[in-house]
């Protein structure tokens, strides 16, 4: 099922909670909807389940448009952050309540229902779990049953917010590539809430970066990670830092050193400059290369990340190195990106 | 509560004060509850196996406690209803004068029941406010065992809206939402999923309407009319045989009446019990 999205507007009390967002998401895809809190995405997707209706702009699931349609007509599994089972209902009961709650002539019978439950329980991989109620589950073991529920409509699109922002890191992981490989055989049009850009991109065929109810940039995660569109999805996706610089005839002063970068599209003035702390090398040669007193030291996993004051405003650049790296303690260091990215000022 | 685990003692636990808590309850509750219990049985007792029986299944206490309780019941179940809707309107909807509602419903706790009883009879006499529109129906609503339950709702209505109100607005949205987004509309998430997970509140509830409703006397004896056999109920019957000086009587009415009472509220808290457990409330 293609969904598409047409200039969509919500306004909560006045306040826009989403700005004008086109968005076409094609037939059995997984993509993510990825941004800070408030940037809008759990409300563009409970617009898409119907949970919430919009303010202008229109919906469309496949050609008709869905808008106006409640969210029991839409047939979406939607699947929530805190689970939201049914406390007093065993989870076989839990799968088999959209199929309860049909109406009598579509209704298949109690039989037919705890089969299929039985099915979908075992796709979920708890089989034999049936009988258990909910708070006799973990958290990933209750999302994993919150899912089946999901499924248990045969819904046209799967639609999940943040479905694993309240798991620990370790059954977060295992449950990613689990979904991943339930939509590979399923083939369910999925879209999926984060907030977690690695999660969005290991996971999602594309991703939708969002900031203050406006999509950013779509794109798959190579494009995301490689092109950024605008300064926010820079600095959002992956470590940065970021240097005022000044560009004059393509040319790139840093404060009133030239630096060795060309910027030959970028207007004369103001500019940005982000750097990626793993796309920088330390030199010895001044020429060109950015210089930095040594700020702070730390480590991360296989890296050491030195912290690097530049110039007299002092502004901060991260610099990454081999783990082997010692003795970068204090003294000032030059380094020389391979990549960067320059955007005009705002 | 019923199936609580008496911790080992001695055990180590971030919540000192076990013991000195224990002893302090069971101190308080012997004092202001169980001693007085306790002399009354022990008076009924004192009466002799054949005395006892004889008293108790006297017609006119048979017919008294059969009142009391049956009016309570009714009084309860009403409560339970209008409880819960009034709780509902006060939980889910913004309207003007909302919080004067909500203040208004515990003014039955704060009136004295003699004025209650007062207030009710006049309104509900052939010839008062509200009985007015009933008589010509040939309904007769004071002095009979309907104006009984009018007493009985009237003073044990607070108890369900009060125990259903927080559970009510605690309940979380999105279980409702996923209903929905399950194709269930609005009456089946009612049905199926809202009024379960309120089950339990709404039993505490009718179990203390309930008791309530059994042990009222203040407001009952002005509006029930009190012909034995017809509108007598139970705790007035206790007065009526203390004022005629027989004790024993009395008492074996009260101890009766205990018997009841305690077999039907632990009946309900073991049902709530049982549902707690079965919801993984605390869990």
């Amino acid at each position: 099922m293609e969904i598409s999205v047409r200039s969509l507007r919500k306004e909560f009390d006045r306040t826009p909670a989403l700005n004008g967002v086109s968005l076409d998401i094609q037939s059995g895809e997984l993509i993510a909807l990825l941004g800070p809190s408030g940037s809008g995405k759990t409300t563009l997707l409970r617009l898409i389940a119907g949970l919430e209706f919009p303010t202008a702009g229109s919906i469309f699931f496949g050609d008709e448009d869905a808008s106006h349609k409640s969210v029991q007509d839409r047939h979406v599994g939607f699947v929530f952050q805190h689970y939201a089972l049914f406390k007093h209902m065993s989870v076989l009961d839990n799968i088999g309540f959209g199929l309860k709650v049909r109406p009598r002539g579509q209704r298949p019978s109690d039989a037919e229902v705890r089969k299929r439950a039985g099915d979908l329980l075992d796709l979920v991989q708890l089989p034999g779990l049936g009988n258990r109620f909910p708070h006799q589950l973990s958290g990933g073991q209750r999302q994993r049953v919150a899912l089946a529920r999901a499924l248990a409509i045969q819904p046209q699109v799967l639609l999940l917010d943040e479905p694993f922002g309240a798991l620990d890191a370790k059954v977060r992981k295992e449950l990613r590539r689990w979904l991943r490989e339930l939509h590979d055989r399923t083939g369910h049009t999925t879209v999926f809430v984060t907030h977690d850009q690695e999660e969005a991109m290991e996971m999602s065929d594309r991703v939708v970066v969002m900031s203050q109810g406006r999509i950013e940039q779509v794109g798959t995660p190579d494009e995301i990670y490689d092109q950024p569109a605008s300064p926010f999805v820079y600095a959002f996706i992956g470590d940065s830092s970021e240097l005022s610089v000044r560009v004059d005839r393509g040319a790139v002063y840093l404060e009133d050193a030239a630096l060795a970068l060309v910027a030959p599209d970028l207007p004369d003035g103001p500019a940005r400059l982000f750097l990626r702390p793993h796309d920088l090398t330390i030199t010895d040669d001044p020429a060109g290369a950015i210089a930095g007193r040594v700020a702070g030291v730390r480590r991360q996993a296989g890296a050491r990340v030195v912290e690097l004051e530049v110039g007299a405003k002092g502004e901060r650049i991260e610099v990454a190195l081999p783990e082997t790296e010692r003795g970068m303690e204090n003294g000032t260091h030059m380094v020389r990106p391979r990549k960067w990215q320059l955007y005009p000022a705002a | 509560m019923v199936g609580f685990a008496l911790p080992r003692l001695k055990q180590p636990s971030v919540i000192p004060g076990f013991a000195p808590t224990l002893g302090f309850t069971v101190l308080y509750l012997s004092i202001i509850v169980l001693i007085p219990l306790g002399a009354l049985i022990l008076k009924a007792a004192g009466l002799g196996f054949g005395d006892f029986i004889a008293l108790a299944t006297a017609s006119r206490t048979l017919a008294a406690l059969q009142l009391s309780f049956l009016t309570a019941l009714v009084a309860a179940s009403i409560n339970a209803v209008f409880g819960l809707l009034i709780a509902w309107v006060l939980v889910r909807y913004d309207f003007p004068g909302r919080r004067v509602i909500d203040a208004v419903i515990d003014l039955p706790f704060a009136l004295p029941t003699a004025v209650a009883g007062i207030a009710l009879t006049s309104l509900y006499t052939p010839n008062g406010w509200i009985g007015q529109f009933f008589a010509p129906l040939g309904l007769k609503v004071a002095y009979t065992p309907i104006g009984i339950v009018v007493a009985l709702t009237f003073v044990s209505l607070p108890f369900v809206v009060r125990t259903v109100e927080p559970v009510l607005r605690d309940l979380d949205r999105e279980v409702e939402e996923a209903a929905a987004t399950l194709g269930a509309g609005r009456f089946a998430t009612v049905t199926r999923v809202i009024l379960p997970a309120l089950l339990p509140a709404l039993l505490t509830g009718y179990a203390l309407a309930l008791a309530r409703a059994i042990g009222e006397y203040g407001s009952v004896v002005f509006i029930a009319g009190n012909i034995p056999y017809v509108s007598e109920i139970a705790p007035l019957l206790i007065v009526i045989r203390l004022e005629e000086f027989n004790y024993a009587g009395a008492t074996a009415v009260a101890a009766l009446m205990l018997a009841i009472s305690f077999a039907m509220l632990l009946t309900i808290n073991l049902i709530q019990a049982y549902s707690r457990r079965r919801y993984g409330h605390g869990a």
